[in-house]
């Protein structure tokens, strides 16, 4: 049984820098640093259960969440905890690991049962429950609600983003135990999306579905929305298909591993491609040796140019990523009368640019490229968002927090990342995703 | 450049908090991010960003219009030669001629509209926005060349303000700036804006064109079938001059009329361009034209001599007047029309059949497509509203059955 979605609206941006090569053969490289944000883990209240100092075994508890504490999560490799770094008001910024050994696959033998309770407690005493997301709220999952369905999205559609079918392809016996695992947590299917033409074979015990189509076709949001959509009071999980990959491999050989293939990508890098590190790692370890060398400012994204976090070449790979992104920041460019260009070089969704009509990679930088404005043209966000959603009233039932509102437009079904490609379109520049991430923030204060 | 760029960033900190001119920051903004597109970076959300700004997206839209400008200006000289009984038409003459009518309105509405809107972003503390860009230009293009220059500047003045500021500014407001500025001047000085006085031009300028007897009748086409009521309507349609106007005529639109709207070709030039560059709505577009065939067919169909007009064929319906301008460039502002893909249908034909039923079916009021815009505007939140209200029931009934 398949379903194939056909996914029309969205925008697939040509620039430069995609990945080339083989994941497989990816070079490994050892961090000099691991760190766990908690700011990637939204919807948990992360605190610190060791102190600086202390000696850490890969896998073992390194955060607790106040509410559940045996939500955890674990360090991705044995070491020793260099810093707990805090900001303004005693803000847990990160935990910050220094890495003694190089591996990062991890024996733990599971002593719980094989229903869903012992499921249930091995995916969070080992730190992967932190991995799985769900809608509404797009927050890491909650323990105490029943999902009504669990969505595995082995696609990243995202600009620049790496292919790690193959990889996946050759695991299949582990998808297959992970999604023994999670049909146990779950009354309804457990449904497996890989993209059109796909090696990734079909999954025993899982519903796949076929996604074809320009970005945002691969988020998960979008293919709840066009198979199952998300109506209020329901709860869907969601997570990437290397964590689906974990559960199996926790689930069916005791092996807890944390071991990453990222794509390097970017028009800033030199020789786009894909390195094989631990999550966490820090960026300079991967990035040192491997960057254009202009004097152009230059931005360092942990993730795709939509939805990543802009760390600089000090940060650390953040959560859910498997991409780095460098492109030129552009705060350093002079540009006269920017807005009556008719440069071959600018990318646009408009026809009123040349650049559009040309079958050309493009080498965007971070600029705006004009004024933030109140909303002016309509029906520009309707062409990008592949979802029954009218964003715009959305955006604005968010802005004037008017719950009953939101709640009929369709907020629980949407996470900021689906509006990302509408933010990238916007005419007067709306800082989309930040009004969903708001909105939903406020919704969730509010009604519980 | 480079010279520019940095005189504009030595004037920097006299503009910023503090500084001796910063109850100017908003100009100085202004012009600075006019010349050199603004270096300030994402920091939240997509790290890149589309190079389509609202400057671009006004800019095409006065691109557009040019075309009817330019012809509307030649026209202008046309018609006082027509009327001055000249035979030669020399071009650059006529052209002239209508230049220096023109110009002036032009640069009163940019004068008084931006000085509000400057005045207006500096007390807001914000950055100059460019709707204004647009309705500056198109002010002078739907109003009669005879308009005196006060009224429009006061017209302007109370639109720009009552229409556009009080409601937050760009983009909050729910009519048409540029409409809303010809319909204070409609009712306000009604004897100056319509009869047949106010649509030709009737005083020499430098020593171009000619004048104008008082008595001369310069009545538009959609005046003169006004006119008709009551009489066997033998529909016949004459320039101001006596010749028959046949269909083509119409459509090139040598006939006088508002500066901007007599040429349906100049019209359809500017929409191929707005629906080229994907500014302008097809869907309004196409509708408006489609409400206003089906009306003026129907209209035509039950023909009474009672109401002239309504012996117009479809085309004249679609030619004349202010309609294919209303329909192009007023009922697609994105800010005041609908704003919901099934709501442009409903709001554009809405828009077509309401501008020939007023047209048709009042002989003291020969023009409808103002007063029909304006009207749904008025009605677009509501149509919006009953397509929003489709989607939110969906979505209710789908977790109904799930239920």
């Amino acid at each position: 049984m398949s379903i194939t979605l056909h996914i029309k609206k969205g925008l697939d941006l040509n620039i430069i820098g995609r990945p080339e090569g083989d994941p497989a053969s990816a070079p490994y490289i050892t961090p000099k640093t691991i760190a766990l944000i908690p700011d990637d883990f939204p919807g948990l209240t992360l605190k610190p259960v060791v102190k600086e100092g202390d000696s850490v075994k890969g896998g073992q508890a390194v955060l607790a969440d106040k509410r559940h504490p045996e939500i955890v999560l674990t360090s991705p490799a044995g070491g020793k905890i260099k810093a707990i770094v805090r900001g303004e008001r005693r803000k847990l910024l990160r935990i910050e690991i220094t890495p003694d050994a190089s591996a990062t696959s991890f024996n733990i033998p599971l002593t719980a049962s094989a229903d869903a309770g012992g499921v249930k407690s091995a995916l969070q005493s080992s730190g992967l429950w932190s991995m799985i997301r769900q809608r509404p709220y797009d927050i890491v999952a909650e323990p105490d609600k029943e999902p009504r369905d669990i969505y595995i999205s082995t696609l990243d559609t995202a600009p620049l983003a790496g292919n790690f079918d193959a990889g996946l392809a050759k695991n299949s016996d582990l998808l297959e135990a992970g999604v023994a695992a999670l049909q146990k947590l779950t009354k309804g299917k457990v449904y497996v999306a890989r993209r059109e033409g796909s090696p990734i074979p079909d999954i025993k015990g899982a519903e796949m579905v076929n996604v074809g189509g320009p970005h945002p076709s691969g988020n998960p949001g979008v293919i709840i929305a066009n198979t199952h959509p998300v109506n209020k009071g329901e709860t869907v999980w969601t997570m990437d298909g290397l964590t689906l990959l974990r559960i199996g491999q926790l689930l069916s050989q005791n092996i807890l591993s944390f071991e990453t293939t990222i794509a390097l990508t970017g028009s800033e890098v030199e020789n786009p491609g894909y390195i094989k590190t631990v999550i966490g790692a820090d960026i300079e370890s991967i990035t040192t040796g491997r960057i254009v060398k202009t004097g152009e400012h230059k931005r360092f994204i942990s993730g795709n140019v939509f939805t990543g976090d802009n760390v600089g070449p000090d940060g650390y790979l953040r959560n859910p990523y498997r991409q780095i992104t460098v492109i030129p920041e552009g705060d350093d460019v002079t540009e006269f009368m920017g807005w009556a260009s008719i440069s071959p070089k600018k990318m646009s969704v408009s026809r009123s640019f040349p650049g559009h009509f040309l079958h050309k990679l493009f080498n965007p930088d971070a600029r705006l490229l004009g004024g933030r404005r109140a909303i002016i043209m309509s029906g520009e966000y309707d062409k990008v968002v592949p979802m029954d959603i009218m964003t715009e009233y959305l955006v604005k039932a968010i802005l004037s927090r008017n719950i009953e509102q939101m709640e009929a437009l369709g907020i629980y079904e949407i996470a900021p990342e689906d509006v990302a490609v509408a933010e990238y379109v916007c005419t007067s520049k709306m800082p989309l995703q930040s009004i969903i991430r708001e909105g939903l923030e406020y919704l969730r204060k509010e009604l519980e | 450049m480079k010279i520019l760029k940095k005189t504009f960033d030595k004037m920097r900190p006299h503009f910023e908090e503090g500084g001796r001119l910063h109850s100017f920051k908003s100009v100085y903004d202004g012009f600075d991010t006019f010349l050199f597109t603004p270096t300030t970076t994402s920091t939240s959300g997509t790290h890149i960003h589309d190079a389509i700004d609202s400057k671009r997206t006004m800019i095409i839209v006065v691109m557009a219009l040019m075309p009817c400008l330019l012809f509307g200006m030649y026209n202008v000289g046309y018609q006082n030669h027509l009327a001055c009984g000249m035979t030669t038409f020399p071009f650059w003459q006529l052209f002239f001629y209508g230049f220096l009518a023109v110009l002036p309105k032009i640069a009163v509405s940019y004068l008084v509209g931006l000085g509000i809107e400057f005045i207006v972003a500096q007390w807001r503390n914000e950055e100059i926005q460019e709707g204004f860009l647009v309705t500056g230009i198109l002010i002078p293009m739907i109003c009669p060349i005879g308009t005196p220059l006060w009224m429009i500047a006061v017209a302007t003045a109370f639109s720009v303000i009552f229409v556009k500021e009080v409601f937050g500014g760009t983009g909050y407001n729910i009519f048409n700036v540029a409409l809303v500025t010809r319909a204070f001047l409609f009712f306000a000085y009604p004897s100056s804006m319509s009869g047949d006085q106010p649509f030709i031009a009737r005083d020499t300028i430098l020593g171009l064109g000619g004048n104008v007897a008082d008595s001369f009748s310069g009545a538009t086409p959609l005046g003169e079938v006004a006119a008709m009521a009551g009489t066997d309507a033998s529909m016949h349609l004459t320039a101001i001059n006596g010749a028959t106007l046949s269909n083509w005529d119409l459509f090139f639109g040598l006939i006088p009329g508002s500066v901007g709207e007599t040429s349906t070709l100049c019209i359809l030039i500017g929409a191929a361009i707005l629906l080229l560059a994907g500014i302008a709505s097809w869907r309004i577009i196409l509708s408006v034209f489609a409400g206003g065939a089906v009306m003026s067919l129907i209209a035509h169909l039950t023909a009474t001599a009672t109401y002239p007009a309504s012996f117009l064929s479809v085309e004249q319906q679609l030619c004349l007047g202010g309609f294919a301008f209303a329909a192009v460039f007023m009922a697609t502002d994105p800010v005041t029309a609908a704003r919901t893909n099934t709501g442009k249908y409903i709001y554009g034909f809405l828009v077509g059949v309401i501008a020939i039923l007023i047209r048709t079916y009042n002989n003291g009021y020969p023009e409808g497509a103002m007063l029909a815009v304006l009207l749904m505007n008025a009605f677009a939140p509501l149509i919006d509203y009953c397509v929003v209200q489709c989607n939110i029931r969906r979505r209710m009934n789908r977790a109904k059955v799930n239920a």
